[in-house]
């Protein structure tokens, strides 16, 4: 059992969401403390078993008195238990400081962030604003929130429906989002890359498909991005892509959805603006591709049981008109 | 207890007519003097449960209602071992459709509820109301009829949240149920408010208990008992009652707020209104942080009781582990914070409950450190009780060692609400006090039924639960850090946590099967397991000093304590005191901190009213779901029932 545990513990160190795979200052911090707490708690462990396994190999009965009892022998456990009980209190006080002054650490580093980005929790996508001070350059996006690598960058966390909880094992501990309360996560992602988290506070029926995604990129990378979202919508390219943004606007998408660009402004579902630029569909529970696309509009109960998404009704011509204008929405 | 012909009280006045509640010409026989068949004969008569239906539900014999609670809370065992057994099923591999997130949600807040409200909560309790009341040596527990309300309360609570859950509206918001997502607006239907009213049921039950259990400590104690020689079993269950009665009136409030909010329409919890969501978890992990040590201290009390017997000593630093258990119940309170540390709460004052968790952990050291020192005489006797306990140490210490982790701040932010933290507290739980409740029903099994349950299928128990348990919980830390959330219905397969979720599920069912195998040998032991004799483990405290299964009289004669271990003191005979009337249910009434005999009380009859003030408040707290005029309609039937629960008995006593 042991080297099985061995095995899944060195495969699991790979994974894009793992504590224990650090990415950035605040999760380093984070593996490191988890490290040290574990194998000092191993050696408190080792050594209380090693106490209770010591009387089963003794070879001496305890006397047939139960009331008996040698006084010398029990002034020397007394001694033992009570420096037992003062090493207990010397690794407690130890390990409270550390931990203390981990908690100074986090807080630090994201002392100078540049970007801040609020980031909203809705039943069941995160809502992603880009802020700036020029209300043309704000950007509403959702579920992937890119970021500038090396650079430290402010989460406002907060709710509109139920509590949710921001959490990217690789770059920081979580926090939750509480509709009237406003939390700040400072993250910092060292190198570029892709680092997958989800909604860990349960937040109804569809908790588990509450994926987002942190990409970071080389600031001009990132901001090529930033410039190129916050261009309205592509006009339609084809004639079916045409007659796909028409039925947006007719049918009840156009009542959740917003589309810059277009009459379409719903802001209670995902913006749509440049959905075919995100990587995943309905926050990381679907790869971006053009039949997804399809089966999550066809089907969005069937895929996300419970989610706000209603099922259109479409005929297949219908459906694939407007699969081929989302599909344009780079 | 052998001796009929020690009959006076050494050093003890006998109980003073004059200051008692009854004058010398309305006295009845008494058993001073009288000789032991017909004492049987006398005391059978006035103390047995009636015969027939109604007189089995009239019962208010502290053994069968606790007998009822542990078959109760047993059966809810199972029921909640196969919520998780589902569960396991589901998550057994990526994408599995088994089960969809709607019955998913059920399961897993069925499972917590069952688990923390009907089975842990009332087992040790229902063991406390079998055993303190022998261990003190007296013939009934306080308030025998409350004591059987309570229970008719819990089974109408579980039977309220199992019938929701088959007609498919069990809660789904998770056993802490946390606004807003229990709140009016995203919890529609009448889920929550089931969790809402089956806690109250629960509550009420326990809080009738607790305050039985309190006051059976502190005034019935057979004389001699002082303080000092209290057992320790007794000693944690009066801390866990102190902890149930400051505890749960918090999680009361906060269940009565979420009614109050979404029946009445109050916004208590909802911030667009000026409510705080914040303000439910600080209410609820006041309860629910206690709620672990409700739980956890009577099996520490256990393994007191347990580990001198098979050490074949007294147990080491017996004093400190009161004080230990004292400590635990009032630090128990101050550490509620450390469930909310990602809640973003300011950090200096996170900081301090950091430290606060840390410190319970001391007292806790102390009392295993306490118990190895007990162990270290000589090669202890291995029968299964101990076996459990030794799994108890495996298990437990690391759950307190993953709780360590957990208080400190930074550490919790990564691994709270992953699968790290369900590992950590079934480790805590099920090794802290579902080990030490199979080590005690070993233990006390023949002081119940009066048959041994067979050591062979004890040990098979132990090793296929040993195994299974730490199979299926042990990888649970490690798929938490890899960042697997908790109450996920499913996960990606992308995410490797296919191959883990399996190896966890194998361990799960065989965790299960073991207690299949457990359930086997209780029958097998009931049936035709060995005689066991009133004393099968030579052990020392008061009730093994009657007969297995006890009389419904628990004492003939009321034992007079003289040693902490008072059987092991007085190895030929129990010296007795006497002078309580025969043809009455008369208590000896003792003073709190010398135990001296103090009053003669009248113990209550059997009585049918109990249940029917229950089905009373239990049809009120069901209507309550759906109108809060529920309260009102249902006052009057509670009215009436409790009318006739006190009603004049036309004793002397009543007429004064």
């Amino acid at each position: 059992m042991t080297f099985a545990l061995c095995v899944l513990l060195l495969q699991g160190c790979a994974g894009w969401q793992s504590a224990l795979d650090p990415k950035g200052p605040a999760a380093g911090e984070l593996a490191w403390l988890i490290w040290f707490f574990t194998a000092l708690c191993a050696v408190v462990w080792v050594l209380v078993m090693i106490a209770l396994v010591a009387p089963l190999v003794m070879r001496s009965r305890p006397g047939d008195e139960p009331l008996l009892l040698d006084e010398a022998a029990e002034r020397r456990k007394m001694r033992v238990v009570a420096f037992a009980v003062g090493l207990t209190a010397i690794i407690l006080i130890g390990l409270t400081l550390l931990s203390f002054f981990a908690n100074r650490t986090l807080a630090a580093i994201g002392s100078e962030a540049a970007l801040t980005i609020r980031v909203t929790g809705h039943q069941w996508w995160w809502e992603v604003r880009y802020e700036d001070a020029t209300p043309s350059r704000i950007l509403t996006t959702a579920n992937e929130i890119h970021i500038p690598a090396g650079e430290p960058v402010r989460l406002l966390l907060t709710s509109t429906d139920v509590i949710h909880s921001f959490w990217i094992p690789s770059l920081a501990g979580k926090l939750d989002l509480i509709p009237g309360h406003m939390n700040v996560l400072d993250i910092k992602a060292d190198k570029p890359g892709v680092y997958r988290g989800q909604c860990a506070e349960f937040c109804g029926a569809q908790h588990a498909n509450m994926g987002t995604f942190i990409i970071a990129e080389p600031r001009p990378k990132f901001d090529a991005w930033l410039n190129d979202q916050l261009q309205p919508a592509g006009a339609p390219a084809s004639g079916e892509a045409k007659a796909g943004a028409d039925l947006f606007l007719k049918r009840p998408c156009v009542m959740c959805h917003r589309i810059g660009g277009t009459p379409a402004g719903g802001t209670v579902a995902p913006d749509l603006t440049h959905i075919a630029s995100r990587k995943t569909l309905a926050a990381g529970t679907l790869t971006m591709s053009r039949g997804n696309l399809a089966a999550w509009i066809a089907d969005p109960q069937g895929i996300k049981p419970g989610s706000h998404m209603p099922v259109a009704d479409l005929n297949g011509d219908e459906l694939n008109a407007i699969v081929a204008y989302l599909e344009g929405l780079k | 207890m052998s001796s009929a012909d020690v009959t006076g009280d050494r050093h003890i006045p006998e109980p003073d007519p004059a200051k008692g509640d009854l004058a010398p010409e309305r006295d009845g026989p008494r058993d001073t003097g009288m000789d032991d068949a017909s004492l049987h004969r006398w005391l059978e008569r006035t103390w047995r449960t009636p015969s027939g239906i109604v007189g089995a539900l009239s019962s208010v014999d502290h053994k069968v209602i606790a007998r009822r609670y542990l078959i109760t809370a047993f059966v809810f065992l199972g029921l909640g071992g196969l919520n998780a057994v589902a569960m396991r099923i589901q998550l057994s591999g990526p994408q599995r459709g088994l089960i969809g997130p709607d019955l998913y949600n059920q399961l897993f807040t069925m499972h917590g509820v069952t688990m923390m409200f009907l089975f842990a909560v009332p087992i040790v309790q229902a063991t406390g109301i079998y055993l303190v009341p022998l261990m003190v040596g007296t013939r009934n527990i306080a308030f025998p009829r409350l004591n059987a309300f309570g229970y008719w309360i819990y089974v109408s609570g579980g039977a309220f949240a199992w019938v929701s859950f088959a007609l498919n509206m069990a809660p789904d918001v998770g056993w802490f149920a946390y606004v807003p997502l229990s709140g009016p607006e995203f919890a529609p239907g009448k889920r929550a408010d089931v969790w809402a009213q089956m806690i109250t049921y629960t509550e009420v039950s326990s809080l009738a208990v607790a305050v039985a259990t309190i006051v059976t400590v502190f005034k019935q104690r057979a004389p001699g008992m002082s303080l000092d020689k209290i057992p320790l079993y007794v000693w944690a269950m009066l801390v866990t009652s102190f902890v149930v009665v400051f505890a749960m009136p918090a999680v009361m409030i906060t269940s009565t707020f979420l009614i109050l909010d979404r029946l009445v329409g109050t916004h208590i919890f909802n911030p667009a209104e000026g409510g705080d969501a914040l303000l439910f978890q600080h209410l609820f992990w006041f309860f629910g942080h206690p709620e672990v040590y409700i739980i956890f201290l009577p099996a520490t009390g256990m393994v007191s009781a347990i580990i001198p017997v098979f050490a074949r000593r007294l147990t080491f630093g017996h004093l400190g582990l009161v004080l230990s258990l004292i400590a635990v119940g009032f630090l128990s309170f101050g550490l509620w914070v450390h469930h909310m540390f990602a809640t973003g709460l300011p950090k200096l004052g996170a900081s301090f409950f950091t430290a606060s968790s840390m410190l319970i952990a001391i007292p806790n050291g102390v009392q295993i450190f306490c118990w190895l020192a007990t162990l270290w005489d000589g090669r202890p006797v291995i029968r299964t009780p101990l076996l459990f306990v030794f799994g108890f140490f495996f298990i437990f210490v690391i759950g307190g060692l993953t709780g360590v982790m957990l208080a400190s701040v930074p550490l919790d932010l990564q691994v709270h609400d992953t699968y790290f933290v369900v590992a950590h507290f079934h480790y805590v739980l099920i090794g802290g006090s579902v080990f030490p409740l199979l080590g005690a029903a070993y233990f006390w099994f023949p002081k119940i039924t009066g048959r041994m349950m067979s050591e062979r299928l004890g040990r098979c128990h132990f090793w296929l639960a040993f195994i299974g348990f730490n199979a299926a919980f042990f990888p649970m830390h490690l798929v938490g850090l890899w960042g697997m959330p908790r109450r996920v219905y499913t996960y990606p397969a992308e995410l490797g946590w296919g191959n883990i979720n399996l190896f966890i599920s194998a361990g799960a069912l065989l965790f299960f099967l073991s207690f299949v195998l457990f359930t086997f040998n209780l029958v097998h032991g009931a049936l035709k397991g060995t005689l066991a004799g009133n004393n099968p483990w030579d052990a020392g405290t008061l009730e093994w000093a009657t007969s297995s299964p006890p009389p419904s009289y628990n004492f003939a004669r009321i034992p007079l304590v003289t040693h902490i271990e008072p059987l092991w003191a007085e190895r030929e005979a129990l010296p007795v005191a006497t002078g309580l009337r025969v043809d009455a249910r008369e208590l000896l009434i003792s003073t709190v901190a010398e135990a001296y005999p103090d009053i003669r009380e009248k113990s209550a009859t059997p009585s049918i009213w109990p249940l029917f003030a229950a089905l009373a408040v239990g049809g009120t707290f069901l209507y309550s779901i759906f109108t809060p005029w529920a309260i009102v309609w249902g006052a009057a039937p509670i009215a009436i029932t409790l009318i006739g629960w006190f009603w004049p008995k036309g004793d002397p006593e009543d007429q004064e």
